[in-house]
């Protein structure tokens, strides 16, 4: 139960495993330590970081695709006005030119009647001219009366 | 044996002198084996205290070599628990900061556990092994030997004083001792209440470490006796057993005294840092 130098011993004893604990133990593990939660932290940061640009990119995304939409309803709504503009084009391009096809067939017919009266007014002179040759009882040259013969089938 | 020229009601004191007597060299009485004067030196309470501070070493030094920053297993767990635990308890009593004082917690708190339990172990198991090799005498709970506990609570005082002074200045230290309790119109009174609070922080961490470990070694060496007193006879049929039971019971109560030992020099150390380092009165 003495005190001995068994007292400085130890005393030299638990300095020294002081200074190891403190150089082996505590220091390289306490570094690790405050490493580790650094880490955990800059994960957690990370994280939230992430989650923030997701939602601004969900945000964003949503934001593009309502646009995209009213984009093409715009087009949509365009290329139907054009298309019912170019049927109605179409429409009165037809009409006219139905206007002029009939308008062309009627001059036709014009045509064709006044060559028929023609003709036919011809042949009336011709007939009469035979009839008052056959009432002269003579041959009337036609040739000599063909201004006669002219004139004549005009008035018809 | 050195027990064996009184056998019958001396057998049992000489058993449990036999089992406090350290291995002493030097200045050592050649009939009680006791040490005589100040240069003698208990060489089993070094050699063991020396052996586990080296296992602590060893240890700590295989691990920090390979340490896991990230997600830790096994080993590093488990001494990642003691170390938070240190370090929240310096944090929750340790006003500022000193990058000494967390190392030395845990200096203590491991070194003074793993002394203490030694004591844990069948206490003639290692003397009697000790006695195989020649070597008579072996105590060997490091801290049921007062100089271990003395020598640490004393570098505990050192350091008191130590930071004492650096952090008041030495007159404000010396001012301590003057004005402290009382006030000015009471100095020589103030000293002495000062000095005995002073004295009475290393004293009473070693005293009472001390006093714990002895008293739990003392009761298993009763146990012990328990057996050895019925060798012979019917009576080892019933008091084996009740033996056992005691053992084991002591022995389970045991763990929550070592452990709470170890914690209360550990946490008493910082608390009384924590009061060298404050600067008021």
């Amino acid at each position: 139960m003495n005190i001995t130098v068994t007292l400085l011993a130890q005393v030299v004893a638990f300095i020294i495993l002081i200074w190891f604990v403190n150089k082996v133990l505590w220091k390289p593990l306490s570094s690790m330590l405050e490493k580790r939660s650094a880490t955990i932290a800059d994960g957690l940061a990370a994280a939230e970081k992430g989650k923030k640009e997701q939602e601004l990119a969900e945000k964003k995304a949503t934001q593009v695709i309502s646009e995209a939409k009213q984009q093409a309803a715009e087009i949509l709504s365009q290329s139907q006005k054009r298309g019912t503009e170019i049927v109605e084009e179409a429409k009165m391009q037809a009409r006219k030119e139905a206007d002029r096809i009939v308008a062309a067939a009627n001059a036709e017919i014009e045509q064709e009647i006044n060559r028929a009266k023609e003709h036919l007014r011809q042949e009336v002179a011709n007939v009469a001219l035979a009839g008052a040759g056959k009432i002269l009882k003579k041959e009337i040259d036609a040739k000599a009366h063909a201004a006669l013969v002219k004139d004549l089938a005009a008035q018809i | 044996m050195a027990g064996s020229e009184n056998s019958s009601g001396g057998g049992t004191v000489q058993y449990i002198q036999h089992h406090l007597t350290n291995l002493c060299i030097g200045d050592c009485d050649p009939v009680t084996h006791q040490a005589a004067g100040f240069w003698a030196l208990h060489l089993d309470t070094v050699i063991v205290s020396s052996l586990l501070a080296l296992l602590i070493i060893v240890v700590s030094w295989s691990l920090g070599r390979k340490l896991q920053t990230g997600a830790p297993s096994g080993f590093q767990n488990f001494v990642e628990i003691i170390i938070e635990f240190v370090d929240k308890s310096v944090k929750d009593t340790f006003p500022g900061h000193n990058p000494l004082i967390a190392p030395l917690a845990l200096t203590i708190f491991v070194w003074v556990w793993l002394m203490n339990f030694m004591d844990l172990i069948p206490v003639d198991l290692l003397p009697l092994l000790a006695s195989y090799v020649g070597v008579q005498y072996l105590k060997v709970v490091p801290t049921t030997d007062l100089n271990t506990t003395l020598a640490m609570s004393l570098t505990v005082f050192g350091l008191i004083v130590f930071y004492s002074i650096k952090m008041k200045g030495l007159g404000g230290y010396i001012k301590m001792f003057l004005f402290h309790p009382f006030g000015k119109f009471f100095i020589p009174v103030n000293v002495v209440m000062t000095a005995i609070e002073e004295l009475a922080k290393p004293l009473s961490l070693a005293l009472r470490l001390f006093g714990n470990m002895f008293a739990g070694e003392l009761v298993f060496l009763l146990i012990a006796l328990l057996g050895g007193a019925a060798t012979i006879g019917a009576g080892l049929l019933y008091i084996l057993p009740l033996q056992v039971i005691l053992d084991l019971a002591w022995l389970i109560f045991h763990i929550l005294v070592i452990s709470l030992q170890a914690f209360i020099f550990m946490v008493l150390t910082i608390v009384y840092l924590g009061m060298a380092h404050t600067t008021d009165h």
